[in-house]
């Protein structure tokens, strides 16, 4: 799944790494890093991340459904997207 | 006449995105959020779908994020024709067509340009091609950098001490790397914060164990016999060996394949209404032809009109949103990009954050807490009003001064404020640097509002 935090908003509150703390972790007092690409089995962490921060700054997708939705088929790119990991 | 074109456009209308990233996708969702039901084309020069870039300073140097998935989550359908992997290289406005380097042509009824900026490379070509030498903008340039990170380099060197050169160093040395940073004005952080918060920046580097040096420019890079390079000169006849020179210098604005289209593009970006609609060379508005993101210059009221580039991850979204609602919207609905600037960055642990416009400060106040302790609020006043302020740890109170800057509140700030301290009741001088001398990492720039402002030059293509 993918995220995104905006990190204008973000209080650093810490709920979400509290909630999904291989996702989202605190790097001092209170700068926020986290990965932008969450493991599927972080699938309820990050939903419970997303619904608890006080000012809803983090945006998923894919959370809610399993289908892959994104609808970039007809890029000539896409191939090299899904190839793109480098499996870390 | 008009209502009618618009609802048409809404209908059957095509619109081209030239730029697939932040602001093109952001873009992308609005239009369809808002009821656009014809074509729609993203067209983007990297091979990839759109993707978050602050992350590839931070958590991706860290190991704590892959480089290549940084995609970002999509907030809804967009139904699009995807161009990626292919340049535009050229606009005809008035056969509404956008030009692609495989030969094709696109047409458009609406055009919106979100082509952003790119890493300013290395000025002597050669020197730039030596292998170690590394730029940070897109996510081959992270991939590239976080492999010579993690193999180990004896010695990174920063050229550029600007928010991303500062991110670089500090990851470096959370890693364990021994780093050097190089920075032409007295101090980091320099030409977006003032020199009394860029002193703050400069302890923060040197007791993280960066080897600062400040006031001193690159004069060139040495590299080995297999073309590596191995060495940096300095300005003050030091050399530093390095193995690895990551090269920080700012940024230049998408704008080369609108040479010669009429538009009014250039090295200092895309200049735009308020209303996102780009102007042309003769600084007539177009109306169907708009600008979002890190590439787009556009006048803000509350800034004394003056045109604001803000190479803003924020900034992108929120005008990308106002542009695409635009697009597709009768004239009195159109709302102007009003927003309030605002940035974020963190190093050595420290979470940096500001709103408003820094740079047009001319005098500082630390209004709550101390430099010493690295957790602070500085606000920033220009004749006799808040016009910023930035945080160092200290977040929860931006958004109080953020309405400050929007009533034009007075300075200096007389209100008695949570952990103010002696140091903090009388204003000192913020300390930019004359902005005619160039530093290394402002990321406004302000330009085009005094009269004197001679600049306005259009350059035609050469063919
Ligand atoms: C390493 C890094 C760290 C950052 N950290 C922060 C941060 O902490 N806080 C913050 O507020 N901002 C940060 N930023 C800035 C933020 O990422 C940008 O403001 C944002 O990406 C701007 O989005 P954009 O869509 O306008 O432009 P861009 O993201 O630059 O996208 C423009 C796209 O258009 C493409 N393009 C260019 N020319 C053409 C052409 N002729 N044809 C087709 N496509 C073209 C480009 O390749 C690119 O994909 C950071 C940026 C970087 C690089
Ligand atoms: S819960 Fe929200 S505000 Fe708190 S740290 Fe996470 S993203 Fe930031």
């Amino acid at each position: 799944m993918r995220l995104v935090v905006d990190l204008n908003k973000c209080q650093g509150y810490a709920q979400c790494a509290f909630l999904a703390p291989d996702v989202f972790a605190m790097h001092g007092d209170e700068a926020l890093i986290y990965n932008p690409h969450a493991p599927e089995e972080q699938r309820e962490r990050l939903a419970r991340a997303v619904a608890a921060c006080p000012v809803q700054a983090i945006t998923a997708d894919g959370l809610d459904d399993r289908g892959d939705k994104r609808d970039t088929g007809n890029a000539g790119a896409t191939g090299d997207v899904q190839e793109a990991s480098d499996g870390r | 006449m008009v209502a009618d074109y618009v609802d048409w456009l809404r209908r059957e209308g095509r619109i081209v995105i030239v730029g697939a990233s932040l602001a093109g996708l952001r873009a992308a969702e609005t239009l369809r959020a808002e009821g656009f039901a014809g074509e729609l084309t993203l067209i983007g020069d990297e091979p990839y779908e759109p993707y978050d870039r602050p992350p590839l300073s931070k958590s991706v140097l860290l190991g704590k994020a892959s480089p290549h998935r940084t995609e970002l989550p999509h907030r809804r359908e967009i139904d699009a024709k995807w161009r990626l992997g292919v340049p535009a290289t050229g606009l005809d406005l008035s056969a509404k067509r956008v030009r692609l380097a495989d030969g094709d042509e696109v047409e458009y009824d609406r055009l919106l340009i979100a082509t952003g900026v790119r890493a300013r490379p290395w000025p002597k070509e050669e020197e730039a091609r030596l292998d170690g030498v590394c730029l940070l903008r897109t996510r081959d340039d992270a991939a590239d950098l976080y492999q010579r990170l993690k193999a180990g380099p004896r010695r990174v060197f920063v050229i550029g001490a600007g928010f991303a050169g500062s991110e670089v160093a500090s990851a470096c040395r959370e890693t364990g790397i021994p780093v050097t940073v190089a920075e032409r004005a007295g101090a980091p952080l320099v030409g977006a914060l003032g020199g009394v918060i860029g002193a703050v920046a400069a302890d923060l580097q040197t007791e993280n164990g960066v080897d600062l040096r400040t006031g001193v420019t690159v004069t060139s890079l040495e590299g080995d016999s297999v073309g590596r390079v191995r060495a940096v000169h300095l300005s003050d006849e030091s050399v530093v060996e390095a193995d690895v020179v990551v090269v920080s210098l700012g940024s230049v604005r998408n704008t080369d394949w609108l040479a010669g289209s009429g538009l009014g593009a250039g090295p200092r970006g895309i200049a735009c209404d308020a209303g996102c609609r780009a102007f042309d060379f003769r600084g007539i508005v177009t109306d169907d032809v708009f600008v979002a993101g890190d590439v787009a210059r556009s006048p803000h009221a509350l800034f004394g009109y003056q045109f604001l580039s803000l190479e803003h991850w924020g900034n992108a979204v929120a005008q990308a949103e106002t542009a695409a609602h635009n697009m597709i919207c009768h004239g009195a609905d159109r709302r102007p990009h009003l927003w309030m600037p605002a940035f974020w960055s963190s190093m050595f642990g420290v979470n940096i954050k500001s709103v408003g416009v820094p740079s047009m400060g001319d005098q500082l106040m630390i209004t709550q807490g101390s430099l010493a302790e690295r957790r602070f609020v500085g606000v920033y006043g220009h004749q006799g009003r808040v016009i910023a302020a930035v945080t160092f740890d200290n977040t929860r109170w931006l958004e109080f001064y953020a309405r400050q800057i929007e009533r034009g509140a007075p300075f200096p700030v007389e209100y008695p404020t949570v952990d103010r301290r002696p140091e903090g009741r009388q204003p000192v001088a913020a300390d930019f640097p004359d902005p005619s001398l160039p530093t290394h990492g402002p990321t406004v720039t302000l330009s085009g509002y005094s009269p004197a402002d001679q600049q306005l030059v259009f350059h035609p293509a050469r063919h």
